[in-house]
């Protein structure tokens, strides 16, 4: 039953995937589709949302109004249909290299103007699609194929930045803490307001084999999971003990007034321009 | 009859309103923001919905995804916004999404002269982004064309599901005089086909439609794909090399083959001329005032002014040339649009440029004393 649900929100005629073996990506995906699921939400009436990259091909396979768009910009195109039709739900699914990077900026836009969009970003550390370049995400000293001496650069912590560009719910999950992943994703998805989940997860082909975790999945799933914290532990523990840390768990479930209520409550006037109703 | 004195800036935002615009995103850039102002203060009124967004790229995005949602949409910029557009003005050729691109136009390279009046963005409306596609762009010459083009720009966009740009220039953004706001009659207005087949078996690139497929709304009923990819007619990636060029054959062909019905050109004093100018936007004002000095001199020029830039008027163009001296092309660049026109002209007769690319208008003067040269040249 746990993966049949995922399955009748498939375009099964598009498999196999791109996606390499021991990619986690698909078992994000059915944690997503099993969260929009229990909310009910009706196919033609969810859109969904990509950028480019590897989590930029998920749209493709998934039954709904499915939009895949230029390096980065999900969250602008997001933007003008959530605000356009707000009666849709909108979600956008993201690579770390496309929403910490080339979209950066409109991650943080996004989070503070609170459109109620939910992102979610596919974090493998790591540029899969082009072959296993750094990305904002890669971890100080560790290996890609643009960092062979070990990557010079500190790692962005995403949703410290998110939350503090303003976003009223923010998580991370991983792909080892499925059952847990589900739950923040569905309560993402709850949220009026924009809402954004950071989900861990690996890419053996090009971050697992160039760190010494081999392209064996199972191998970079214990690394997840020996790595991983929970929220409430790492309160307890100081920076230099969180060092190579991942910690999981909700760090933002706040209210905030949601920007196209606002623009319709405070600007909008009644018009020639059509209003959208679910039937039209 | 109402009539006003307005700006163009201004009476693009009116128009797009007639036109059915209901969804703006922008980012200020002088000289065009008195586009995004006037939408900000006038679509709430109508129902329609502005948002101001964290730069060009991201506002031409919003538009596209407004666009695919129904609804008629615009963004307005100049040149550095413009460049930032390309992303996504390659997009909307690609995923065959309406919508109106206006670039008014200013001094260049780079940030260059933000308020100083340009045509230099002529080949980059035509080659700007990567890829092979058409475009359309047209040209407005005054305020009242800045308010009906504006309609055309919409209803072309949606005719042929593609972006269209409109480029106009700092002199008409800022001039204020004469708009007589046509009766409602007079205005036709086009809407993009929707589909008719139930949503099972629609597909959004459907050739059997005819070269512009049927395009249903996000939140319709319809559940389908749309992909900068290169892709087949169900909106699914594809690299077959057949598919491919079937669908960059379909893009060209689909404005090339209408083209008879997207150029839109005009004559002054063409009929006798000898000697013809090429103009288009803000010069073309210019042009007119030259045609009249040279014709009291006993000089018969005459002028072609353009209105569709892209498609261009070459076939309009070629004719006009078997019956000239000379043709002169004045605009405000370094001759952008001249090779355009000799192919066009193909060495029927001569063709000389009056250019001005230091953020001043082409004068009438100017294009007189070009008038003297080929008095020589003859």
């Amino acid at each position: 039953m746990y993966t049949e649900i995922a399955k009748s929100y498939l375009r099964k005629e598009k498999f196999p995937s791109v996606w390499c073996p021991g990619c986690g990506h698909g078992l994000i995906l059915a944690s997503i589709l099993r969260a929009i699921h229990k909310k009910g939400w009706k196919k033609e009436e969810t859109v969904m949302v990509s950028g480019i990259g590897c989590a930029g091909r998920i749209p493709g396979y998934v039954d709904f109004c499915t939009l895949h768009t230029t390096h980065g910009r999900a969250l602008a195109f997001a933007t003008g249909i959530k605000f356009a039709r707000p009666e849709l739900n909108v979600i956008a699914v993201m690579g770390d290299g496309d929403a910490a990077a080339i979209g950066g900026n409109h991650l943080i836009h996004a989070a503070r103007r609170n459109i109620n969009i939910t992102a979610i970003v596919f974090n493998n550390f790591i540029y899969g699609m082009t072959g296993g370049q750094k990305s904002p995400t890669t971890p100080r000293g560790f290996f890609s194929s643009t960092s062979p001496y070990g990557n010079a650069e500190p790692p962005f912590d995403l949703c410290n930045m998110v939350k503090g560009a303003g976003a009223v719910f923010v998580a991370r999950g991983t792909e080892y803490h499925l059952p847990a992943l589900d739950t923040i994703i569905y309560k993402a998805l709850s949220k009026n307001g924009f809402s954004f989940v950071d989900v861990i997860v690996m890419c053996p082909t090009s971050f697992g084999r160039k760190n010494k975790l081999s392209s064996d999945a199972t191998q970079n799933m214990e690394w997840i999971k020996s790595i991983s914290i929970p929220k409430k532990k790492a309160e307890g523990l100081s920076q230099e003990e969180l060092q190579g840390k991942i910690v999981i768990g909700i760090f933002a479930d706040s209210l905030r007034s949601e920007f196209v209520e606002y623009y319709e409550r405070e600007i909008l006037k009644e018009g020639k321009c059509p209003k959208n109703t679910k039937s039209d | 009859m109402k009539e006003l004195v307005i700006s163009g800036n201004e009476a693009i935002a009116y128009g797009a309103i007639r036109a059915g615009c209901c969804f703006f995103a922008g980012y200020p850039i002088t000289p065009s923001s008195e586009v995004a102002e006037e939408l900000s203060l006038k679509l709430p009124e109508v129902g329609g919905r502005f948002i101001q967004m964290e730069d060009e790229i991201a506002s031409l995005a919003a538009v596209i995804g407004a666009s695919i949602t129904g609804k008629k949409a615009m963004t307005a910029t100049s040149g550095p916004g413009f460049s930032l557009m390309q992303e996504h003005i390659g997009f909307a050729a690609m995923g065959e999404i309406p919508c109106v691109i206006v670039n008014v136009q200013r001094g260049g390279p780079s940030t260059g002269l933000p308020t100083h009046p340009s045509q230099g963005d002529v080949m980059q409306a035509r080659w700007g982004t990567h890829g092979d596609h058409e475009i359309i762009a047209l040209s407005p010459s005054s305020s009242q064309e800045c308010y009906t083009l504006i309609i055309e720009a919409f209803n072309l966009s949606e005719e042929y599901r593609t972006p269209v740009i409109f480029l106009t220039d700092e002199v008409i953004a800022h001039l204020r005089e004469k708009l007589v706001l046509p009766d409602s009659k007079s205005i036709n207005v086009v809407t993009r086909k929707k589909p008719d087949v139930p949503p099972e078996n629609y597909k959004p690139f459907d050739t059997s439609f005819g070269k512009v497929p049927p395009l249903a709304d996000f939140g319709s009923g319809y559940k389908f794909h749309i992909t900068g990819l290169t892709h087949d007619e169900t909106g699914f990636p594809t690299d077959d090399s057949k598919k491919t060029a079937v669908l960059l054959k379909r893009l060209q062909d689909k404005i090339i083959d209408n083209r008879d019905k997207i150029v839109r050109t005009d004559n002054f004093m063409l009929d006798d001329a000898e000697l013809t100018i090429i103009a288009y936007g803000a010069v073309a004002r210019a042009a007119k005032e030259a045609v009249l000095a040279a014709r009291e001199r006993g000089i018969k020029l005459g002028l072609f002014r353009l209105i569709t830039i892209w498609p261009f008027a070459d076939k309009e163009i070629a004719e006009i040339s078997k019956r000239m001296k000379a043709i002169i092309i004045a605009e405000m660049n370094m001759g952008q649009l001249r090779t355009t026109v000799e192919s066009a002209v193909k060495g029927r007769c001569n063709v000389l440029t009056v250019g001005r690319a230091d953020g001043e208008i082409v004068t009438p003067s100017n294009i007189l004393e070009k008038v003297k040269e080929v008095g020589i040249v003859h």
